[in-house]
């Protein structure tokens, strides 16, 4: 189980609509926060798209925009890093089982890339599944000063 | 700002001009449903100027993938100009790079349909 550092200072903790308007709130959330720590343009860039899919795969892939079921954001920043995690209340997924976007039968799927994008863009990615029910997903992003 | 597109025609070429976001949802769509016009109408030659596209998410490349396939199925081409750095790099990340033609110059991107 993922827990935050004792650095890390707990900024947003809220549960939030199944809804696409939750996803562009958290987007807004998660830029200002990485903006104010001084990340650059195309790093709030990947971290932008890295935070709106986790939040597009709990919305409509976890909760399938349930009325009832609720997403929970939590946002932790530090002067090194920005932590987030995003808990859905969906049935849960097989990372493991997730097909290969890269593999060539797979290349001209019209899904299947969200994961892909957000390892490529977050130095850390980890999944959790939650009892009884539902998936958390932990993204964090180092400052490039201690990146690494 | 969610995706903006507007067509013109040059010669038999028609060039779509994409500005703003390509994200799940409205952007998708009005995407997905431009290409479909596009096809439907009998556009075998479609050049999308993507110099303005600022933010695509995954859903939007699964859109970029859908419509070469279904312009590719109607025997037609679509080809992908301006490309931006930030665009580049999630072509190259998802290995779509090799799969969709590439130009940076429009009026070479027009002849190469010929």
């Amino acid at each position: 189980m993922w827990e935050p550092e004792s650095s890390d200072s707990l900024q947003t903790d809220t549960l939030l609509d199944s809804s696409l308007e939750s996803v562009d709130k958290v987007e807004g959330w998660v830029l200002d926060a990485a903006k104010s720590m001084g990340f650059d343009e195309d790093e709030l860039h990947s971290i932008g798209i890295a935070v709106r899919e986790c939040m597009v795969n709990a919305v409509a892939h976890g909760n399938r925009y349930h009325g009832k079921k609720k997403v929970r954001f939590e946002l932790w920043t530090s002067a090194k890093r920005l932590a987030m995690r995003i808990s859905d209340e969906g049935a849960g997924f097989d990372v493991e089982g997730v097909p290969d976007p890269l593999h060539e039968n797979n290349l001209m799927r019209h899904s299947g890339r969200g994961l892909l994008m957000i390892r490529a863009f977050m130095d850390e990615f980890l999944v959790v599944k939650r009892q009884p029910v539902g998936t958390a997903v932990v993204l964090v992003k180092n400052l490039p000063a201690v990146a690494g | 700002m969610s995706v903006k597109l507007t067509t013109r025609q040059i010669g038999d070429v028609t060039v779509v001009d994409a500005s703003g976001r390509i994200t799940l949802g409205e952007g998708s769509s009005t995407f997905r449903d431009k290409i479909k016009e596009l096809v439907g109408g009998g556009g075998k030659k479609i050049l999308l100027n993507m110099g303005d596209i600022t933010y695509i998410d995954s859903s939007g490349i699964g859109e970029l993938v859908s419509s070469f396939t279904s312009v590719q199925n109607s025997g037609g081409t679509l080809k992908l100009l301006n490309l931006t750095k930030r665009v580049h790099d999630l072509l190259q990340i998802t290995k779509l790079y090799t799969v969709f033609e590439v130009h940076d110059d429009e009026a070479a991107a027009v002849r190469s349909f010929s």
